[in-house]
């Protein structure tokens, strides 16, 4: 029994984990950038949430289901309205500028958005922890002897609807099929007439909606939220899609589901203090058996 | 021929800055004074320095992106700084005993590097980076969970739970412990030694930089095909430079922690990594001089900061300094500016196109 509530754990916090991955494969599929900022977009949402939930939740009598469904629906849709405009700011400000730049360029002014979300939200909000109330509530069903919260069975319908939508998105709207194109070769998909700018903005737009709905489902299972606390689900996120293939979407998700699912059982087998370490030491196996991660594609080098 | 001795020349100007440097900022000490701050600062720019000098080698020279370099830095740190502890009494001699444990930190850190490379420079590009990143996480878990304890008898050794400090004898004492790190201390780390050390990392880079292993490893950066494809061992010479680096972070994080009182693996996290590799792409990939202004001047920043009353604010308007001349040295409108002006001073007077030894101090 413990395996599979370890087991049904593990999926929860991989759900979480590949929701995060999926903007980061998304981003680094076009733009070709890790962009480091992602995590502290996670949590802003959160934050975003916390403040929505915490000042609509007196308007409802207490215990009633409008208490925690209202205030819960309404900050998931000011985190998502919130973090997908500053996505798209950051990469106008940011981001844009610095297209013909070496890679490593963008990288440490990722670095340099992921030091200023998170020293703003410091002198924002201060460093603090705020306690957030779930927004699903802190129900559960018994199935079989097992118990399972609403936030746990929420956060895989949440992900397995995102990655779904996802793909049919990516494969079969013409903005889906503009982010492909670009995605293969910029210059190209330019000379066919797609907008490449608009088609990147779009792509931060989603990744960082993606984010606020991973801030949401963070802070409901874990509720402390501080200006650091999309730092370390950020890196994880980040190694679950490299960990899948970086730029594949079932990639994103499978590493996303596999890291969790791998965290969660060392922490319960084997020890809490070490669960990173060998979270990453399978990373390092499985990208030293398969290069280009799970489900990536390998490119062969031209000369 | 002409091109080597203007690379003499511009690597000779960086041992005299580096000299200069030290020198006014002794004398400055001596006739005014240097506040408590500064002089609290002194020997972690000088570890700074050598940190950014090591990645420089990794990611400027060599071409790949680590991002798990503090991780070299905390093995050399904790060896460095246990050995410290261990030889107090065979080494009474301060400066001798801190020679001996930051070579016994670059030693150890050397043979991490050595391990963490056989994997590591098989794959390349992001994928390196991320490995990289990974081998660091674990490093700081290890350090985060291991004992060692001396005594008598020996060393002692646990993981995880702390067996060790009931197994030691009379007189024995806990080197590292665990999430407790390295307490008590003797701070043996001294400028003087700091410039020392990064004088020598200079010349080392310097010197395997313009050696034939060298230009085997820029080579390889360049193209690796073409590299291998004339001969090259491509793997060997990268892995040269990735174990130099690693030694040299490893002596870096012994000066480092044998300046403070206590030190824990969390200091040497994904951030102390990132903090490096900031220094070393804002003074410029394959600039030693760069990475030396950009680290002592970015350590330097916050704590001028917190000087002007924005304490709050510092780490703010340390981003946004950061995104801003990212931004602003890679606009194509700026760089173009900048050929115009630096081309019209080089038709006038090549020789001023390296200059190397201004603006210190």
């Amino acid at each position: 029994m413990t395996f599979l509530s370890y087991l049904i754990q593990g999926i929860s916090l991989g759900s979480i984990y590949a929701i995060i991955a999926l903007g980061y494969t998304m981003v680094y599929g076009i733009a070709k950038m890790l962009n480091f900022a992602h995590g502290d977009v996670i949590m802003v949402g959160g934050y975003m949430c916390f403040f929505a939930t915490s000042g609509l939740r007196g308007n409802f009598p207490d215990g009633s289901v409008a208490q925690t469904v209202v205030p819960g629906l309404a900050g998931l849709l000011l985190a998502m309205a919130v973090c997908t405009l500053l996505g798209v700011t950051i990469e106008r400000l940011a981001y844009k500028p610095l297209r013909q730049a070496p890679s490593l360029a963008v990288l440490i002014t990722a670095i340099g958005v992921s030091y200023f979300l998170q020293n703003g939200a410091q002198v924002l909000w201060t460093s603090n922890p705020k306690v957030c109330t779930s927004v699903i509530g802190r129900g559960a069903i018994t199935l079989g002897g097992l118990s399972i919260s609403h936030v746990i069975l929420l956060t895989v319908a949440m992900c397995v609807v995102i990655m779904v939508a996802l793909t049919w998105f990516t494969g079969n709207t013409r903005m889906g099929k503009a982010m492909r194109a670009c995605s293969e070769d910029k210059a190209a998909a330019q000379l066919m007439g797609i907008n490449v700018d608009a088609t990147i903005s779009m792509t931060f737009a989603i990744g960082s909606a993606l984010a606020a709905v991973a801030g949401v489902l963070f802070t409901s299972a874990y509720p402390t939220l501080m200006p650091t606390t999309g730092a370390l689900p950020g890196i994880k996120a980040f190694t679950a899609a490299v960990f899948g293939g970086i730029g594949s979407i079932p990639g994103a998700m499978l590493g996303g589901i596999l890291l969790g699912v791998i965290e969660t059982f060392a922490k319960g087998y084997i020890s809490t203090q070490v669960s990173d370490a060998i979270v990453f030491a399978v990373l390092i196996i499985i990208l030293l058996v398969k290069p280009a991660g799970l489900l990536g594609k390998r490119i062969p080098e031209k000369v | 021929m002409k091109r080597m001795t203007k690379k003499n020349r511009a690597n000779f100007l960086t041992y005299g800055g580096v000299i200069l440097a030290y020198l006014l900022i002794r004398v400055y000490d001596g006739t005014v004074g240097l506040s408590s701050m500064i002089q609290g600062l002194l020997v972690p720019i000088c570890a700074y320095v050598t940190m950014a000098l090591a990645l420089n080698l990794v990611v400027g020279v060599s071409g790949e992106l680590s991002l798990g370099h503090a991780g070299f830095m905390s093995v050399g740190a904790f060896s460095g700084t246990a050995a410290a502890i261990a030889l107090q009494n065979a080494i009474p001699l301060a400066p001798l005993r801190l020679a001996v444990a930051m070579a016994i930190g670059a030693a150890f850190a050397a043979l991490a590097g050595f391990l963490i490379g056989i994997p590591v420079l098989r794959l390349n590009g992001d994928y390196l980076a991320i490995v990289t990143l990974a081998f660091g996480e674990i490093i700081k878990s290890v350090f985060n969970n291991l004992y060692v304890g001396l005594d008598a008898k020996g060393f002692h050794f646990s993981f995880l739970n702390d067996t060790v400090s009931s197994r030691l004898g009379a007189g024995g004492k806990l080197l590292i412990g665990g999430p407790m790190g390295i307490s008590g201390i003797k701070i043996i780390s001294s400028f003087t030694a700091g410039i020392i050390l990064v004088l020598l990392t200079l010349v080392i880079i310097f010197n395997l930089v313009n050696s034939r292993a060298g230009r085997a490893i820029m080579a390889a950066r360049d193209n690796r095909i073409a590299a291998e494809s004339v001969g090259v061992n491509v793997t060997k010479y990268k892995m040269m430079a990735f174990v130099t680096s690693a030694a040299l972070a490893g002596a870096a994080g012994g000066l480092y922690t044998m300046s403070l009182s206590t030190v824990v693996a969390n200091k040497f996290d994904f951030n102390t990594s990132i903090l490096i590799l900031v220094f070393v792409v804002l003074g410029g990939m394959g600039n030693m001089w760069g990475s030396i202004l950009s680290a002592s001047f970015l350590t330097l920043l916050p704590e001028l900061l917190r000087k002007f009353n924005l304490d709050q604010y510092r780490m703010l308007v340390y981003a946004i300094v950061l995104i801003i001349v990212m931004v602003v040295t890679n606009s194509p409108f700026l760089q173009q500016l900048v050929e115009n002006v630096t081309g019209r001073f080089k038709k006038e007077a090549p020789a001023e196109a390296e200059e190397g030894g201004e603006g210190n101090g």
